[in-house]
């Protein structure tokens, strides 16, 4: 069973004076079939902590460990991190000119699962997963990300989310931006990967929304760059009805 | 991301439709002539050589180069198949200069100063089913080159225009295309990286003739190509392509001019760059003009770039003058893009490697108009020397 292990872990990004700690140790594992829902304030570290599992260039790890299944995910490239069974779902897709997203789709597929998907299945593995979504065919020969709404935009993650099955599912603030259709199509691409019962899901969010369609079995309480409080799915009822004020003087940061 | 033009390049247009403007045609600092002497020597901030850096065309533009009496710089060879004349002839034949006058200094100086000049003919009705081939090779030193290729009523050819090795070239190249005609014509720089070219392209569209215009431009230190295209008659068709691929150091300029001056003719232009490497700068100037008596017009001209690291330079500058409103269309479109580092990381972060990720993104970028150019050969020349390029690039 795929186990992801966050222990300790330290990150800083540059900034104008120099590095600036965003993530303070925070310790955290998820195992495959587990849904952990990370709750925060804006500028908590948050998406520092997708992020910083993702690999991306701009945040320097200072300290602590992640592994995936006992190997060193900080070792590796990002490409690496995505073929070993990382996937990142951004809160802000990146456009990319010149290339559809069928061919993006398979690259991406022949990259992770190490062949070439077999045409036929593809096709098929594809219009399937896009009906489930309630994306448009013609979806598949726009260029990625270039002029999709915001909706659009989630709606492609999830879609790679289903067709790369991954391991570990990174869901960095996957419902913003989006409106009450669109979060509930969403979320049940989410709950369908999850009912595979193969997939451990991060799901980074502000706003407890997000949790009415996706039940989380653990919340996390993230606050001045690590958790400060753990708890069951009771625990966001509680941020609901109190918000965030309680652990932003508890973790010292000014929002 | 919300802008995506890269620091350093410049993408500017304008559609003027009437008005008191000047023509495209008369913004130029002298009128169009056969003479270099008409024109005075650019400074470098006229309208037409301000993108250019004079001091890198080793003489073409202040005489210099003319000066040094040096010809035969290049070794031009044509094959062509059966049927298809191939003459090498004297500055006095009448055949030479019919399509239309040199437009800057440096094509008059080509005018002025070349010795012989080659002139193909296909004749009337003949439809060639192998392409003719005139290889002009640089074998270092300056050279004035003068191609004329005339194609009969009724006539289709494609015609390949290969620039190889390393020279000093100034040139004129003439397209008469007859009545019915169809000839499609690939010019590709495929230039060692120490050559200087600069050539005037003009082609002469018959009645209800078709003109198909591939340009692919990857080599040299400075390449400078002004294809133009006139109608001599109604029912003309320019479909004008461009291809270039911009590599550390290198100037490639492409300055367009449709000008539609007979009634019911159509343009299309499309022309797509990549850029890498500190200091490449690419030039695009779409110059279209519908004059009052053009009605029954349709143009549309295009410029993409996609600027693959920091350093380079895109002017791009589509520039639309209308005179008449009696026209079916016109339009034109110029953007500039940038893969940047958050591309590479979302197409890594799906799990492809970083090479792979950039040969994606460029082969997708040219995808469309290798497919436009519809002639399957060179199709995978093109995709073959666009790997290459992007090979060199990571190594």
């Amino acid at each position: 069973m795929a186990t992801l292990e966050i222990h300790d872990l330290h990150v800083s990004v540059e900034a104008e004076n120099g590095p600036r700690e965003i993530l303070k140790g925070v310790d955290l594992t998820v195992k495959q079939g587990e849904t952990h829902a990370i709750m925060g304030p804006n500028g908590s570290g948050k998406s520092t902590l997708a992020y910083s599992l993702a690999g991306h260039p701009k945040y320097t790890i200072t300290g602590g460990t992640v592994t995936l299944d006992g190997e060193d995910v900080l070792e590796m490239s990002v490409d690496e991190r995505a073929r070993a069974g990382v996937f990142l779902a951004m809160q802000y897709p990146v456009e990319v000119p010149g290339v559809s997203v069928s061919n993006f789709l398979r690259t991406s597929a022949t990259a992770i699962r190490g062949e070439a998907p077999k045409l036929r299945t593809w096709v098929k593995e594809v219009k399937g997963a896009m009906e489930r979504l309630n994306m448009d065919p013609a979806f598949a020969e726009r260029n990625v990300n270039e002029g999709f709404s915001g909706g659009e935009k989630k709606r492609h993650e999830i879609l790679q989310l289903e067709l790369l099955k991954p391991k570990i599912a990174i869901l960095d603030e996957t419902d913003s931006g989006l409106d009450v259709d669109a979060l509930r199509q969403v979320s049940e691409g989410v709950n369908r990967v999850r009912e595979t019962g193969e997939v451990g899901t991060l799901l980074i969010t502000h706003y407890t929304r997000i949790l009415r369609y996706i039940k989380p079995d653990f919340v996390h309480v993230f606050s001045g760059g690590r958790i400060v409080e753990s708890g069951g799915a009771e625990l966001a009822d509680k941020l609901e009805s109190e918000g965030y004020e309680a652990y932003q003087t508890k973790g010292g940061v000014t929002a | 991301m919300a802008d995506n033009t890269p620091a350093g390049s410049t993408t500017d247009g304008a559609i003027q439709v009437g008005g008191p403007q000047q023509p495209i045609d008369a913004r130029v600092s002298a009128p169009a002539s056969y003479d270099v002497a008409d024109f005075p020597v650019p400074h470098g901030r006229e309208e037409e050589w301000r993108f250019t850096p004079l001091e890198r065309l080793r003489g073409l533009h202040d005489g210099t180069a003319a000066g040094k009496g040096v010809d035969g710089g290049v070794k031009v060879e044509v094959s062509a198949p059966a049927g298809v004349t191939v003459e090498t002839v004297g500055r006095d034949d009448a055949r030479l200069g019919r399509a239309g006058k040199p437009v800057d200094r440096v094509a008059a100086q080509a005018y002025s100063s070349f010795e012989k000049a080659s002139v193909v003919s296909i004749p009337k009705d003949a439809v060639l089913t192998e392409p003719v081939t005139i290889s002009v090779h640089g074998e270092g030193g300056v050279a004035f080159g003068h191609q004329v290729i005339e194609v009969g009523a009724f006539a289709e050819a494609v015609v390949v225009l290969d620039h190889t090795g390393d020279t000093t070239l100034a040139a004129n190249v003439e397209f008469l295309i007859g009545d019915g005609a169809k000839l499609t014509v690939v010019s590709i720089q495929d230039w060692d990286a120490t050559a200087v070219h600069a050539a005037q392209h003009t082609a002469l569209i018959g009645r209800d003739a078709s003109f198909k215009s591939v340009v692919v431009t990857f080599g040299g230190d400075l390449v400078r190509l002004h294809p133009r295209v006139v109608y001599g008659a109604p029912g003309g068709e320019a479909e004008l392509y461009g291809l270039y691929f911009t590599d550390k150091g290198q100037h490639q300029e492409h300055r367009l001019f449709v000008d539609h001056d007979t009634p019911h003719c159509r343009s299309n232009v499309a022309y797509k760059g990549a850029l890498q490497g500190q200091d490449a700068h690419a030039v695009w100037i779409g110059d279209v003009l519908i004059r009052a008596e053009a009605e029954g017009t349709d143009t549309y001209e295009l410029n993409r770039n996609l600027v693959l690291t920091d350093g380079a330079r895109v002017d791009s500058v589509p520039n639309l003058e209308i005179e008449t409103g009696e026209i079916v269309g016109a339009g034109h479109a110029s953007a500039t893009g940038r893969f940047d580092d958050e591309q590479l990381f979302y197409l890594m972060a799906r799990g492809i490697p970083a090479d792979e990720a950039r040969r994606l993104v460029v082969r997708g970028f040219f995808a469309e108009l290798v497919q436009q150019i519809g002639i399957p050969e060179l199709e995978e020349r093109l995709i073959a020397k666009i790997e290459a390029e992007l090979e060199a690039s990571v190594a």
